[in-house]
């Protein structure tokens, strides 16, 4: 029954969406749906296989899903012209650096806590 | 020859044709990278993505146009979001183990990117309604579009700055963490998610579904950390 699950998403988006409006909080609508989802998923003891074959097909390409809004770069080039490099130079670095420490961050306290248990 | 302009201006205007040219461009996209045996600057999403730009500039076509066929895919996201959830509970049990390093990694990923983007822009020598819009470039784009406007900067820019910063992660985030020696998917999902939200979530979930399951859970979290530590930090920096 999949499209029993696609609505089952659809309306737990939905509710996401009106939760983050009416107590205004700083997370996108999507965000709320997958915390149900989760939950709902948890008290049933796992996924049903039609929901688990739903969320694989999607995931599975969801670089396909940000061609549209990566395709918007399009309109703001010209606000770019003037400084593209330092801003290039600065998003590299910090999105290298950010990778770098938040992997050796987990990492190192993962071990930590294996060496305690063990 | 006039016919077949005829027939380009009549689909140039449908939907159907920017639909059809996203969804091939990714395609070919995904092909180019198999076969290349997963070479980072052939990552999908940056070549789709190139080529449509490419296809839009030499047709002279809008972006309200295209995106009136993009809108189609573009309106997945909000479900595979939803659908996150399934593979983050195949992780469930490492998850409740493990909440506090995934917590402080979080911490210290959301401080770095903040903090070395204020530090490299002021360096650099930007202003400060560019800096307010890079600030959170590793929230999703709708937090940092919200954040940004909020304080100065330009929702338009902080978008277009999410969407690099992505890319940059999708892209150096593997071979980056490969270099470093990192073996364990969930090590390598987690810092990608955090730093480099859907994008590089998108790349995860191509290496296992482990690594996309705890980048899921890095962007989600870090999308809010970052809407509550970006103002603080605009603060602290005096900006």
């Amino acid at each position: 029954m999949i499209p029993a699950f696609i609505a089952l998403v659809l309306l737990l988006q939905l509710a996401g969406e009106a939760l983050v409006r009416a107590l205004g909080i700083p997370v996108p609508g999507p965000v709320i749906g997958m915390l149900l989802l989760l939950v709902i998923v948890i008290f049933q003891g796992g996924p049903p296989k039609p929901l688990q074959a739903l969320a694989t097909g999607l995931l599975n390409h969801l670089s396909l899903l940000f061609i549209p809004a990566g395709a918007g770069v399009i309109s703001y080039l010209a606000l770019l012209a003037d400084n593209w490099l330092p801003v290039l130079v600065t998003i590299i670095i910090s999105t290298m650096l950010t990778i770098v420490v938040t992997a050796f961050t987990l990492k190192f306290l993962i071990r930590r806590m294996n060496r305690e248990d063990s | 020859m006039d016919g077949l302009f005829q027939i380009w201006v009549y689909l140039a205007e449908q939907p159907l044709l920017w639909l059809a040219v996203t969804v091939s461009a990714y395609v070919v996209a995904q092909q180019l990278f198999l076969r290349s045996g997963g070479f980072p600057l052939l990552n999908p999403v940056l070549v789709s993505i190139t080529l449509v730009v490419l296809l839009l500039l030499a047709t002279g076509t809008d972006y309200d146009t295209y995106f009136e066929g993009g809108q189609y895919v573009h309106f997945l996201l909000g479900p595979a979001t939803v659908l996150l959830a399934v593979p983050l509970y195949a992780q469930i049990h490492r998850l409740r183990r493990q909440w506090l390093p995934l917590s402080i990694a979080l911490l210290a990923g959301s401080v770095t990117a903040i903090a070395s983007t204020v530090v490299l822009g002021l360096g650099l020598g930007l202003g400060p309604s560019t800096l307010m819009s890079l600030m959170p470039k590793s929230a999703t784009t709708p937090i940092a579009m919200g954040v940004a406007e909020k304080l100065g900067g330009e929702a338009a820019l902080a978008a277009v700055f999410v969407m690099l910063s992505g890319i940059t992660g999708a892209v150096a985030g593997i071979p980056l963490l490969r270099l470093l020696g990192e073996r364990d998917p969930a090590v390598k999902g987690f810092a990608m998610g955090v730093t480099a939200h859907g994008i590089a979530t998108a790349r995860a979930f191509q290496h296992s579904n482990q690594a996309g399951a705890y980048a899921g859970l890095g962007m989600g979290l870090n999308g809010a950390l970052t809407a509550l530590l970006v103002p603080l930090f605009a603060w602290l920096f005096g900006l």
